[in-house]
Parts: C-alpha cells; structure tokens; sequence
C-alpha cells in the first residue's frame, strides 16, 4: 500500500520502454526460432535451456499464488499434470499427425484450460480455510489427480503414455515464457492484482475494506493452475513421455524449491529460481546420488539464512510498469522526507 | 636456411595430427540401466555384463570397423529404475553423447518408453533382458537379446497345466509396471486355453508392501498354483504374507526372479518354487562355460542372466559393426536386422526379421537354498 | 463372506498400529509447534534402518534393537529440530515447512547414498507362528506383537500426555507458545522432548514394519510417511488421541477399499476422503475447533 504523499493518478507507460520490450521479445522469439536451429551447439544444452522455460512458468505460476498471494499451496504438481495429460490427449487422439505442429498451441491451451478448471477445486476450499489446512488440501489434490490418473487405463494408467510428439521447441517455450510473465505482470499491477497483496497482508482487512476476497482468489488460482497446465503440455511435448509418477509430491517440491530459492512474490525470481535449480542439478550430475544430499541441503541452509529467497520481494524493472514504479519512487522519497509518514509497503 | 626450432615443433605437431585419428578413434556404447530405485541388482549385473564385454574387446586390440581398429566407450546412465528418467537417460545418450547404440533398459516399464525415444532418435537399441513384447512392436530400430512373454507365459501356463496339475489359477501381478502386466495377461489367456481357470487375478501397486488383502482375497478363491510374475525385491514379501495367512499352494514365477538376491531376501520360505528364466549356468554350453568362469573370476559370483544376456547384446552389436563396416547408426541398424542366427552365452538366437529372438526358456528351481536347473521348454 | 470381512479387519489393525505410531510423530509435533514435520516419514525409515543394523550386523534380540532404534532415532529427531527447526521458530511458517521437506529429501538421500538402494532383510526376530481361530480366518504371530506393542506405547504415551506434569506441559505449549516461558515452562527442552518421543515412536513403527514386512529400503518412508501424515490430518492434527483414532481409520479405508475394488482405486478413494473431510470439518474427526477471533 503506498505512503498517502503518493497519491498522484498513475500516468501512462512510458511508450518507450514498452517498445523496447517488446522489440526485445521479438528479437528473443527470431534468435529462438531461426538462429539457434542453425548454431553448433550441443543438442543436450538446447534440451537444458527448454527445461529451464518450463520450470520458470511452473515457478511463476507457483509464486502468484504461494508468493504473491501468501496462500500455501503445495501440490502444483497436480495442475502440471493435467495439463500434460490433456495436451497429450488432444494430439494424440483428436488432432490428425500432419496438423501437430500446427495445432500444438490448441493442444497447450486445452490442457491449461482443463487444469485451470481443477484449479476450482482448490480455490473453492481456500475461501474458507489457510495457512495449513490449505496445505493439507492442495497435498490431497495432488495426490487424487496422480491416482486418478493411475486408474485410467486408456492413458495408459500407473504405466504411462509413450508416444507423444516433440512438439517442443526452443520458440515455442520462449513465446509461453513471455506470455506467461506479462499476462501476470498485468494482473499483478491491475486492480485484481491489488487485491492479491492485501490478502496476502491481511486478508481480514482486505475483506473490511471491500475487496471482494473469493473473486481474487478464485482468479488467482485459475492464472495459476492455467499456466502449470500449459507448462505441463510443453513438457509431454518434450519428454515425449508422461507418467502419473512424475507429478506427484516429488515434483510439486520441486517447484516450490524454485519458487522459494528465486524469491517469492517476484517474476524475476521466478526465473532466476527455475535457472539455478534446474541448471545446478544438470551441472551437478558428476557427483551422482550426491547431488540430491546436496540440493536439499543447500535449500534448507537457504530457508533458514534467507526465508525469502535471492530476489524476494524484489522485482526486476523490467516487469514492473512504469507508473508503478514512479509511485515507489515517490512513496520511498515521502518516506525518508518525512519522518512522521505512516510506512508504505510496495507490493 | 637455418634449421628453426618452431619449424621442428611443427613438424612433430603435424605428425602427431596425422596419427590422432588412429589414437583418438573411438566407438561410443550407452548403457541405460538400473542402478538406484528397487531392483538395483538388476542394473550392477548389467554393468557388469557390459564392461566385460567392453574390456575384451580392447583388450584383443579394440574392434576393427571397415579396416580401422577402434576403442570401445561405455557410457553410463543410472535411469534409477524410473520411466521418465529411462527417457530422459536414453535422450541425453543419443543426443549429447552421440553414442552409436544404447543397450538397455532392462525392466520393460523403462524399456518401453524409451525404445520410442531410440525410434525417433532413428538410433539403434538392443534391450538385454526386456521381454514385454511392446518394446519392439512395430519398431525397426529396438531389438533384444531375450525371448518375448508371448512365449513365456505361455511356457509358464503350460508347466502349471503339466507339471502340477493345476486346475485353478491365482495371479498376483504389479499393475503398475508393464512387465508384470503384460505376462500376467498372456498367462491368463494360455491358462485359459488350455483348459484351466483364473480364479483370481489380483493386484497392487509398486512400492506395496502389504499384500495382505490382496492374498486374503485370492486365498478365498482356492486355487492350486499361484502365479506371481513380479521383481526379487518384492516376491519374498508376497511369498511369506502368502505363507503367514495360510496360503500354501504351489507358487510359481517367471524371469523377474533370477538374482541370488530373491534367495537372501526370501529364506525358507521360497524352497521349492520354480519359475522360468533365461539361461542356467549348471547346464552351460563350452561357449557360456568360458564366460561363466571369466565372470566368476573377476566378480566373485556366477552371472545372472542380466549379466549373460547383456554380454550377448553387446556381442550382437560387436557383430553388427562388424558386418556395417562402418560407424554409423543406419547400417548398424540394417546389419543388425539380417543377423538371422546366433550362438550366444545364453543360448541361440534365432531373429526371423523382427527384433525379436526365437529362444528356449529353462524352469529353475529352488532347492536347499540356491538355485537349480529343472527343465527346458524349447519354442 | 463374514470370515472374510474379518480376516480383512485382522490385516487393517496390524496396517492400523503402524500408520498410528508414525502419525502420533506429526500430531504431536504439529500440536507443540503448529509445524508439519515432513520430515517424519524420513525418520521412520532411519528408525528401521537403525534396526537392521542392531538385528542383522549385531544381531540382537527384540527388545535390544527395539529400544536401540528408539534411542537413536529420538536422537536424530532432537538434532534436526535443533538444527533446521529452531532457527526458524519465529519466521513465517511456510519457511518450516519448506526445510522440513528439505530435511526429508536430504535424509532419504543420504541413507541412499551411503548404505545403498538394495533391499535389506531384516532377520526374523520372533517365532513365526499362525494362529487360526473358527471360520477359517486367523491372526499370526507377527501380527499380535504389532498391535500389542503398538497398544502398549499409546496406552503409556496417553498417560504421560494427559497424567504427567511433562505431558501437561506439552499441551499447554500447543495454546500459547509465546507466553508460556512466563509460567516457568522450559519450553525449548519441552519442544525437544516432543521430538524425541515423537521420533523414538517412529522407529517403534519401524521395527514393528520390520517385523511384518522384513524387507526394508531408503524408500520406504515416502509412502508410509504420506500415509501416516493423512491418517493425522483425518483424526485431527495436533491430537493425540486423533493420531491413533485416524491410523485405524485410514487402514480400515484402504484395507476393505483393497479388498472389493482393484488395488489402484485404493490411494484415490483414501485421498478423496481426506478431501472430503477437510471440506466439511478440516480440523479432523478429534481435532479442537479453532474459532479466530477479530
């Protein structure tokens, strides 16, 4: 909530720097899509870099809801899963082989959307409880979505679905990456957006002053369990294999690891999370078996030195809008002016 | 002109250059197995396999390919007895590694899904031990050095049908992991056919270590043989839960059983029982003899048929090189496929032009503690 | 079909007394200190790790390895508390948490990575014997040292809850932490304490899952330890008496859910229960109800 000497409406963006990020998106999507096909580099490192913009959409989508919005949901895992079920499905079974590279975002959309329907599931239960219980319940729901799998035989139940197409490319993971970090830096600087940090503040307060609570939340998680969908289909794309045991407790902590070792409620650390975790544990094969005792390690050294993570509740420029930030500068300059000022604390 | 010591230098560099490609020459074989995750055996015994097939072969001079002598490279994956790492193991050796063949996996749950990788990979792959017929389906560039289950469970029917009597089956198979189901399903069908009944077919998950009301279910149904086609880590569980309700009917297997680990594990209670495999070491041929006695030499202990069977694929592959006279993934592929018979450790192998081998299945049984040939089912 | 039914019932309450010991572990843990020790699961398998060690390389009997387990266990349970949980005794709980699934990996890893992946039995430590009762059905020997045994520490850890000063102590940390030390209470020696007892009884459950299924590996906390925590959550976490009520239940569930549909079936219906439960009365079958005021 910003310090009352900032009250100025928020001014348009400076069109500057909009164009200068979306001429930076378009110059990433044509490296990804025509340069590096032709470069000479290890096939392996290509494989890499996708995993690292499939884990940063996980770590983003996890952030909204456990960063942001200060819930504690821990079963991301389950919405990823749905998502790479459906997607494969529809490619698999409804979608003609010629047409795949063509329908492929069909294919991703259908799955987030299949996962931002469970993701009413969960939202549901969390207008009326937090903090633990929340846990308890995102837990279940991981772990139900992983057995219902596990029962359904045409997808090849506990045995898995081989056979999915490598739809997955280096654009196609650039393009979802850049949609899914400004569709949430939308949200998280509009009025909804608003809404998310005062829960995260103080929900009972947020509900006096007129937030309508149970609409946040519900967009929030539906934003969330979408993009752990989408972040699902890219994966089955990939692996070209799924299987109901690699979405279960395992990986959902895996995402939350990122989450929390980039920094909560911060995009930037969402990326850089997904980057170190996923490129430490590639670079750490060498030491075998020894690199998962280390990784844990290093996690709980983190949490209790720095519970918030590298970058949390620091935001990049890059994903903040202009006006938000001319309202921090202001609001941090009302701060040292002003000694009396009441404290401001940016979202 | 005077004689440079840089002009020397050169000299020896250029020489050196000219023969770095006789030096450096060499042939990259992945391995893709079992080392972590509940059925580890399984992967050291095909480690083991491999590097003694690996360290012959160097050891003889390297392997000659199309007039030049080659050092063979194993490269090592631990696909830690999951799916999705088998895949990811399997793509990061065709892909980073570059390697000319992959051998492995070895359980069918990871063989399977990554023989698909191999086929997109337009790479070859020679399964050791897999014999879920999935692996080589409709696939032209997976094969295997062991016989299918379409063969086994059948073997295994017809024993119970002949050998026990056995009018009443009871199955008790892990639905989560292809192998077991896949023989499960053909036993069920033989047994059928041939005159029997299936009075239950039960069964869990793996990782379950109760089995308790599964057992209690099929003790209601009064079967004469229980068929349980599941790994050595989880038998001698089911065997004694089996044996602690009161359960004591015949109990027989298939090859998931074949490691002296099953003996260590299960104790008194698995004396007696039979179950199929793949090769025996008390009946061995000369040429199985010779390898038994190196193993046993370096190792310490008898092989296992993972270990004999992963000789045999690297052998074929060997061969396959051979016969390509290149170093090149499609023609080993093609050389692969026309090998139409071979005499390996494990007995032979006939291939009539899909990846699978005609092969004879033995019957072990297991008495006073270790294991015993009983019989040989032929195709 | 009555026989049948039984016999299951037989199976639910040896499946009973090891889901209850390691839930008592996160109730009692939850209840002191308002944290879920995912750790807990990890704990049990060292606990039968520790036993294989006194029972097949010392080769000690029953009761030596039983408490051998239990004391080192309870050891390990105070050191991890002290060195991963008490630093953050005032930081948000998420951060709990997240070490304590941090912890968990790390320990199931390092049992990994030390001691090996393959299975280990455990020897027989008590004669194996059948006994069967009218109507076909019957219990065996393994089977009642489990439930006696795991009777036998409920019973004792319910006195001490509810009749020791200790025990009395305890409860009241689970009201108000913050303003306990002003009534004299040590509360850090008490929160080590918990986890000791807490731990100790996780290896009880270990031992007593060496003996029904002698087969042990790192992994085997995973499973049970999920189970555990949901037969926690259904009987109230933070109760006592709610870990060893909700033990049984969850068996039961999963034991007759076994029994009549295919086995996969049985993680979908426990969970969907649990769901269900948490929906219509999250603080669990003996759970107290906590009324927040404003």
């Amino acid at each position: 909530m910003e310090a009352p000497g900032a009250g100025a409406p928020p001014r348009a963006a400076a069109p500057g720097r909009t164009l200068l990020a979306w001429a930076g998106a378009g110059a990433g999507l044509l490296f990804f899509w025509a340069v590096l096909p032709r470069l000479p580099v290890n096939p392996y490192h290509v494989q890499v870099l996708m995993y690292v913009g499939i884990n940063a959409i996980l770590a983003a989508s996890l952030n909204l809801v456990n960063g942001y919005m200060g819930e504690f949901s821990v079963g991301h895992a389950g919405f990823m899963a749905v998502g790479a079920y459906v997607s494969a499905v529809v490619t698999l079974w409804l979608v003609p082989r010629p047409l795949w590279g063509a329908l492929f975002p069909a294919a991703l959309l259908a799955g987030g959307a299949a996962a931002a329907l469970v993701g009413l599931v969960v939202a549901v239960p969390s207008f009326r409880t937090r903090g633990d219980y929340l846990a308890i319940v995102t837990l279940a729901l991981n772990m139900i979505v992983k057995s219902a799998i596990e029962n359904i035989e045409a997808v090849g139940g506990p045995r898995g679905l081989p056979g999915i197409g490598r739809l997955t490319t280096p654009a196609w993971v650039f393009v979802w990456v850049v949609v899914t970090l400004a569709v949430l830096r939308h949200f998280l600087h509009s009025r909804f957006g608003r809404g998310v940090a005062a829960i995260r503040e103080d929900e009972l307060a947020a509900e006096l002053i007129g937030i309508d609570t149970r609409q946040v939340k519900l967009q929030a998680f539906l934003l969330s369990a979408f993009f752990a969908g989408v972040a699902g289909g890219l994966y089955a794309h990939l692996l070209q294999f799924i299987n109901p045991r690699s979405f279960d407790i395992v990986k959902s902590t895996e995402i939350l690891v990122m989450v929390y070792l980039g920094g909560v409620a911060s995009l930037a650390g969402s990326l850089v999370g997904a980057a170190v975790y996923t490129v430490l544990l590639e670079a750490l094969r060498f030491l075998g078996l020894w690199r998962w005792v280390l990784a844990p390690l290093l996690l709980v050294v983190l949490m209790i030195g720095r519970p918030r993570g590298l970058l949390g509740y620091r935001e990049a420029a890059l994903f903040v809008p202009a006006w938000e930030r001319a309202l921090r500068r202001a609001a941090a300059r009302a701060r040292s002016e002003g000694a009396g000022s009441p404290e401001g604390t940016g979202s | 002109m005077r004689r440079s010591p840089a002009l020397a230098a050169m000299g020896v560099l250029a020489a050196l250059l000219a023969a770095a490609p006789a030096l450096a020459a060499e042939i990259v074989v992945g391995l893709n197995v079992e080392l972590t995750g509940s059925i580890p055996v399984v992967g050291q015994s095909s480690l083991n396999g491999a590097r003694m097939a690996v360290d012959e072969v160097n050891q003889a001079g390297g392997l000659q390919v199309g007039g030049q002598r080659y050092t063979v490279r194993l490269q090592v994956e631990d696909n830690e007895d999951k799916a999705q790492s088998a895949v990811a193991a399997a793509q990061k050796l065709y892909y980073q590694d570059n390697v000319i063949a992959m051998i492995g996996p070895n359980a069918s749950r990871n063989a399977v899904p990554a023989a698909d990788i191999a086929e997109s990979a337009r790479a070859p792959m020679i399964s050791p031990w897999s014999t879920n017929p999935s692996t080589t389906r409709g696939k032209r560039y997976v094969f295997r050095a062991a016989f299918t289950d379409d063969f086994q469970g059948r073997v295994v029917a017809s024993f119970a049908r002949q050998h026990f009597n056995a009018q009443r089956a009871a199955v008790l198979f892990d639905v989560a992991s292809e192998y077991n189901k896949g023989i499960a399903e053909v036993f069920r069908q033989a047994f059928t056919e041939l005159g029997g009944q299936v009075v239950a077919f039960e069964t869990y998950t793996t990782g379950d270590k109760d089995f308790l009301s599964q057992l209690t279910k099929i003790r209601a149904a009064r079967p004469d043989i229980l068929f349980l086609p599941n790994y050595y880590s989880e038998v001698p569980l089911q065997v004694q839960q089996a044996h602690m309700i009161g359960l004591n009917v015949p109990i027989i297997g298939s090859d998931s059983w074949g490691f002296s680990d099953l003996l260590t594990l299960g104790g008194a209670d698995m004396e007696g029982l039979m179950f199929t495999t793949h090769y025996a070491p008390d009946i061995a041929t000369p040429v199985a003899r010779r390898f038994i006695d190196a193993y046993r030499q370096r190792y310490g202990s008898a092989p296992d048929d993972v270990a004999a069977l992963t000789y045999d694929s690297f052998q074929l592959l060997f061969l396959a090189l051979q016969q390509a006279g290149r170093v090149d993934r499609e023609a080993v592929r093609n050389a692969l496929a026309s090998i139409q018979r071979y005499e390996g450790v494990t007995g032979t192998m006939q291939f009539k032009g899909t990846g699978d081998p005609i092969k004879s299945a033995v019957v072990i049984q297991i008495k006073d503690g270790q294991f015993k040939y009983f019989t040989t089912a032929n195709p | 079909m009555i026989a049948y039914l039984l016999q299951q019932a037989i199976n639910a309450l040896q499946l009973g007394s090891v889901y209850a010991l390691i839930a008592l572990g996160y109730s009692m843990v939850y209840g002191v200190l308002r944290l879920i020790n995912f750790a807990h699961g990890d704990v049990f398998m060292v606990g039968a790790f520790l036993g294989f060690f006194a029972a097949a390389v010392m080769r000690w009997p029953f009761v030596a390895t039983l408490l051998f387990s239990m004391v080192g266990t309870a050891a390990l349970g105070v050191t991890i508390e002290r060195v991963a949980y008490r630093p953050l005794r005032d930081a948000p709980r998420v951060s709990a948490v997240i070490t304590a699934l941090g912890v968990g990996l790390f320990l199931e890893h390092f049992v990994l990575a030390t001691v090996g992946a393959q299975p280990r039995q455990i020897p027989r430590m008590i004669p194996v014997r059948f006994y069967p009762l009218p109507g076909g059905i019957g219990f065996s020997s393994s089977q009642a040292v489990i439930f006696g045994v795991a009777l036998l520490l409920m019973l004792v850890l319910d006195l001490f809850v509810n009749r020791t000063m200790t025990g009395m102590a305890m409860r009241a940390i689970s009201w108000d932490i913050r303003h306990l030390p002003l009534m004299g209470v040590p509360v850090n020696r008490i929160v080590s304490l918990t986890f000791a007892i807490g731990s100790a009884l996780a290896a009880a459950g270990g031992i007593l899952v060496g003996l029904a299924y002698p087969i042990i590996d790192p992994y085997m906390g995973i499973l049970v330890g999920w189970k555990a925590f949901v037969a926690a959550v259904v009987g109230g976490i933070g109760s006592v008496r709610g870990a060893m009520v909700g033990g049984y239940v969850l068996a039961a569930t999963e034991v007759f859910v076994a029994a009549f549909l295919p086995s996969t079936y049985r993680d979908f219906v426990a969970f969907s229960l649990l769901l269900a439960l948490l929906v219509f009365r999250p603080t669990g079958m003996l759970g107290r109800v906590w009324a927040q005021k404003v």
